[in-house]
């Protein structure tokens, strides 16, 4: 049975000015479970995966065609709310951004904003992402220090928990662990296979250990164009593309 | 000669410049202080002074400086700081923005004696404001207003492009995201600039020989409604400062003790610029950490 698919999106083009980085993605995710994007440096994966939350929007002269919807919804008709989008579809960036409060207002502060008060809900909803986070254990006691006093993959995983604090269904991930060492990494992966029964993950990763570990499925940039996708074990041991085949196998990238 | 005797060589160069700085400082610091602190006492501080007989004070001045910087800032802190979000956070870049930004460091070099003047002809006769506080105030904010906004921008530009990220990421407004994340981690640079501001406002001379007057009229410090004329408060009162006050009895002094109330009255305003540093950062300080809950 063909799994239900909470985003597609078809023939997306990005120009950046003059230059066309992306040339007409065609590319649909599941619902839940976990989706690799992988590729060489420019490839336009994570640019792809900026059009998903509309972060793109924040770059001047950028000009984006084609149509990605989110359960059916396209995410780029004047009609979109793109704070409600962003509630919605989570991010986190290659480098642990945490705000310069403490972990607990970190965590809430989405639901803050959103504008939650009742602080028994705010309690339980910390504890409930800091654990899915995987780093309740860490911080349990000092929820009220400065996230700034964190480790790298500390700061992280409550970059994680904020992201999951506020409920979103897709959670885009770029390059989530490439600043963090392979420990910490390996807190992040863990984590992420435990919440792939819940939330769809989109990662951007330059890993292709990791891409395999991981991810259920798997899809190959290259120079701006969507060269394949499919299921990861397949991409990684039978490609039916060249390109695909030399990339993995190290010929160039 | 070898690269590390040439790293010795340089070091050595740059800690001798470092030093005369300091001397140089420290040398100036005192000289001011040791020939003016002995004249300071609370009798100095708080009398009016005389303009033909020994024993005057600096009372009036000392207020009206403090006074006139206070409402400098108030009229430009808040123009300045929404400039500088402007600036920063929202204006296109395009050739409107980028005239904008040059009209504000051409603004910025402005000699203070021509804003003074330039104050004089708009304010002081054209809107025939007179020698006032107000026009005081509004000159200085002319001639603060470039650095404050160039400082807020740049504080906020600071702040890394990753924060604003996390912020919209998370389904934060633009709004948002600038009040409530970037402007309290960039405050303690906004603070900074303040300081160095009020600083340069508190020594102020020239600018406002022209617009505050150089004149202290006896103000009655029991009166405090400001639409008295003899009230501190009054806007419309002419308000000489203590840096205008020292220029005046160095150029045009004639009570006897001029050279001794010069000498403490100098020494008065750098320990009052002092005090205003050390407090502004230690409130600074405390403000970020109450607003970032870091320890």
């Amino acid at each position: 049975m063909e799994k239900e698919k909470i985003i597609t999106s078809q023939n997306v083009h990005l120009y950046y000015g003059e230059k066309e980085a992306l040339k007409g993605i065609d590319l649909d995710f599941p619902k839940n479970g976990i989706h690799a994007l992988i590729g060489p440096s420019g490839c336009g994966k994570s640019t792809y995966l900026r059009c998903l939350n509309r972060m793109n929007d924040l770059i001047d002269n950028v000009k984006i065609t084609g149509a990605i919807k989110l359960d059916d919804e396209d995410i780029y008709s004047p009609k979109m709310d793109t704070v409600e989008l962003r509630k919605r579809v989570g991010m986190v960036f290659q480098q642990p951004n945490p705000f310069p409060f403490s972990i607990y207002e970190n965590v809430v502060y989405g639901l803050r904003i959103a504008g939650v008060k009742d602080k028994n809900l705010l309690d339980e909803r910390v504890e409930t992402s800091l654990k899915q986070a995987a780093v309740w254990d860490d911080v349990k006691d000092d929820l009220h220090k400065s996230a700034l006093a964190l480790s790298g993959g500390q700061q992280q995983r409550v970059c994680i928990a904020r992201v999951l604090a506020v409920k979103p269904e897709v959670i885009l991930l770029d390059e989530p662990t490439s600043a963090l060492d392979p420990v910490s990494s390996n807190k992040v992966e863990e984590m992420l296979l435990t919440l792939k029964n819940e939330y769809t993950c989109i990662i951007v990763t330059h890993n292709m250990q990791q891409a395999s570990r991981i991810s259920d499925t798997t899809s190959f940039f290259l120079n701006g164009n969507l060269i394949e996708t499919g299921p990861t074990k397949q991409i990684f041991v039978n490609p039916t593309k060249k390109e695909t085949d030399d990339y993995l196998s190290g010929r160039f990238g | 000669m070898n690269t590390k005797k040439v790293n010795k060589l340089a070091l050595a160069v740059i800690k001798l410049i470092a030093a005369v700085v300091v001397v140089i400082l420290a040398f100036l610091l005192g000289k001011i202080l040791l020939s003016g602190l002995p004249h300071v006492s609370w009798h100095f501080l708080t009398t009016p002074s005389r303009s033909f007989t020994a024993g005057g004070g600096i009372g009036i001045q000392l207020f009206n400086s403090f006074y006139l910087l206070i409402l400098t800032l108030l009229i430009s802190f808040p123009l300045s700081l929404g400039a500088g979000i402007y600036l920063a956070e929202y204006a296109p870049k395009n050739r409107v923005t980028e005239g904008v930004r040059m009209a504000i460091e051409v603004l910025s070099s402005l000699p203070s004696v021509v804003v003074g003047l330039f104050g004089f002809l708009l304010f002081v006769v054209q809107f025939k404001m007179g020698f006032s506080i107000i026009s005081g105030a509004i000159a200085l904010t002319f001639f603060n207003l470039p650095l404050l906004t160039r400082n807020v921008e740049d504080s906020l530009n600071n702040v890394p492009k990753l924060q604003r990220e996390a912020g919209l990421a998370l389904g934060l407004s633009k709004w948002h995201t600038v009040t409530k994340i970037i402007l309290p981690e960039a405050l303690p640079g906004i603070l900074t600039g303040i300081v160095l501001c009020a600083g340069r406002v508190f020594g102020e001379a020239a600018a406002l020989i022209y617009t505050a007057g150089q004149s202290a009229t006896n103000i009655d410090f029991s009166n405090w409604n400001p639409f008295d004329e003899s009230s501190p408060l009054n806007l419309f009162r002419p308000a000489e400062t203590l840096a205008v006050h020292i220029w005046k009895i160095n150029s045009e002094g004639i009570m006897p003790d001029a050279e001794q109330i010069s000498a403490g009255a100098s020494a008065v305003l750098i320990v009052a610029v002092l005090i205003f540093n050390l407090s502004a950062r230690y409130l600074g300080n405390r403000l970020y950490k109450r607003l970032t809950a870091s320890k």
